[in-house]
């Protein structure tokens, strides 16, 4: 009897929990696929008498252009700097040299800190290499601020694989990239399906760069959105839909490969 | 021979991504202090040396008071709705309700959307409009259901504002603690709870004395990233208030540092502000990083 009580309690505080996380999302849902006429803040709680997308529509009309330079933004990026982590990582962990794990903890170092401290050089910086207001000039600085975190997983992956491994690859001949190319990399996917998903996800929803250094014509989608929900014009049920179509790549990454998604926020815990 | 020639290839390697660290993070760190001892005010660079005063105009103006009192209120706040509401969920899915593995994922879901989304959407539920012909969002729910009383100005409060955006901030980043503890309860091994039981222990007591304090490295981890995100916090700020609310009421370091530097071109007294933002989180990190890295140069 007392545990029947104790588990109706459980369920209680579950259920109720969870009704405050999907509460946005029912507004942002029921709000998206409200018709036109029917949009009315005082109705706001209501569920639509349908399923129209007048909302997604326009939202889309809006910000397909700025959903494309994410996808060009993010594909890039993601690519660029999980190479370059991968090989950081391997070196760091498979050749250490005198003043590695300095290095390191040096590299690390740049995950830690608050991006204000380097945002007006890099304006300056960009602006000197003719890549600010551009797209490039965002891939460019994502792939680098991205190396800590992505140096950082690869590296602990690799530290797991056993010494003997490498060694018995070199008695058999192959170097430094030999190693690398026939042993590491092919362990390394599952490392890399982590490291890809966490730097899609932190990428396409990355702001205060993309606002900084890139101009209208290359905004990204989060730039976008917040430009739509500032201006007095564009109605708030369209910035519901357009915030609901922003969310969508990242949603979809999340529920389809969700536990590599919870394994990269587990080793990027440390980044916040 | 061999050796020698790949230990070179192998710094080779890694030397484009030291060099690159080496400019973008601390080159950019001694640039920007630099920026903050200057008088650069609009598009190009002046680097006369003012001494501190950027410094002392920023800790006189009253909009920076407010930015620091809004940063503390936000920060304990934030860390502690994040953390209880975290471990009750953690300690609640720990009972292996069924359907757990669902309500994780409705827990843990807003930690992969956009900071800016989460304001877009809270902004409207945030509606700080009380008169009764022009409610909604929350305040138009509360009316809805009788509860005139919880009626707010949220954001726009001329002295709670911030308090309002710790709500949305909360609703983001409660389940990514929920996460950290979980995954903490679940390295804690079964034997430790039984044999505690077999000693008649009942399950609070396990909870108070064998559980919590094992989670302690948990909680540890969890205040240095949750306070990380609460000292640099802009996007959901934006997002939700666009210029900090009314009278700076929700303003924060972090928006201030952007408009200053970016919209009014007053580059020297923003780069005084991001050298204050990286000094508060240093505080916070440099002791932790060091205890990490001392335990783990122990074991």
């Amino acid at each position: 009897m007392k545990r029947g009580i104790a588990r109706f309690i459980l369920y209680l505080l579950l259920i109720a929990a969870a009704a405050f996380y999907l509460m946005p999302v029912y507004v942002l849902l029921a709000t998206g696929f409200k018709s036109f006429q029917e949009v009315n803040l005082a109705t706001m709680w209501k569920l639509p008498s349908g399923i129209y997308l007048d909302n997604f529509i326009a939202a889309f009309e809006k910000l397909a252009p700025n959903m494309r330079n994410s996808l060009s933004l993010t594909v890039a990026a993601t690519i660029l700097s999980s190479i370059l982590g991968s090989l950081n990582g391997y070196v760091l962990s498979k050749w250490k040299f005198r003043g590695a794990d300095f290095l390191f903890t040096a590299l690390l170092f740049g995950m830690f800190i608050p991006y204000q401290s380097i945002l007006i050089p890099l304006v300056r910086f960009m602006q000197t290499i003719h890549l600010y207001g551009k797209l490039w000039g965002l891939v460019l600085t994502h792939v680098i601020y991205g190396i800590p975190i992505t140096t950082l997983i690869f590296r602990n992956y690799y530290a797991g694989v056993p010494t003997e491994m490498v060694e018995a690859a070199r008695i058999d001949g192959a170097g430094l990239l030999g190693v690398y190319w026939h042993v590491m990399l092919p362990l390394a996917i599952p490392s890399f399906v982590v490291v890809m998903i966490w730097q899609f996800t932190s990428i396409w929803n990355e702001f205060l760069f993309a606002v900084t250094l890139t101009g209208p014509q290359y905004w990204p989608v989060t730039v976008a959105l917040q430009n739509l929900a500032g201006s007095q014009i564009v109605e708030w049920n369209v910035q519901m839909a357009g915030a609901f179509l922003a969310a969508l790549p990242t949603l979809l990454v999340y529920i389809f490969l969700g536990r590599f998604f919870l394994r990269g926020l587990m080793a990027g815990a440390l980044k916040g | 021979m061999r050796i020698r020639k790949e230990r070179l290839l192998a710094i080779t390697l890694i030397s484009p991504s030291v060099l690159a660290i080496a400019i973008f993070v601390y080159g950019f760190i001694l640039w920007t202090a630099r920026a903050s001892v200057s008088a650069w005010k609009g598009l190009l660079p002046d680097y006369t040396f003012v001494g501190f005063s950027n410094f002392i105009d920023l800790f006189r103006s009253p909009r920076f008071q407010i930015d620091l009192r809004n940063t503390g209120i936000f920060t304990v706040l934030f860390l502690a709705a994040c953390l209880s509401i975290g471990l009750l969920l953690a300690v609640l899915l720990d009972q292996r309700p069924r359907g757990e593995g669902l309500f994780r994922n409705i827990y843990l879901f807003p930690m992969a959307i956009s900071f800016i989304v989460t304001g877009v959407v809270w902004r409207w539920l945030l509606n700080p409009a009380t008169s009764i012909e022009r409610l909604s969002g929350l305040n138009l729910l509360f009316h809805q259901v009788g509860l005139d009383f919880l009626i707010s100005k949220w954001y726009t409060h001329p002295t709670l504002g911030i308090v309002a955006i710790v709500i949305p901030a909360t609703w983001q980043m409660s389940g990514f603690t929920m996460a950290l503890y979980l995954a903490g309860l679940r390295s804690i091994p079964d034997e430790l709870r039984e044999a505690a039981r077999v000693d008649g222990a009942s399950e609070w007591q396990i909870y108070h004395h064998i559980i919590l304090p094992m989670l302690k490295p948990v909680t540890l981890s969890a205040v240095i990233i949750l306070g990380h995100i609460s000292l640099k916090i802009f996007d959901l700020v934006i997002a939700i208030t666009q210029e900090g609310g009314k009278g700076y009421s929700a303003d924060v370091p972090a928006l201030n540092m952007w408009y200053t530097a970016f919209r009014a071109l007053r580059f020297g007294q923003g780069a005084a502000i991001a050298i204050i933002i990286l000094l508060t989180v240093a505080v916070l990190v440099v002791p932790y990083l060091i205890y990490t890295f001392r335990t783990e140069a122990e074991q």
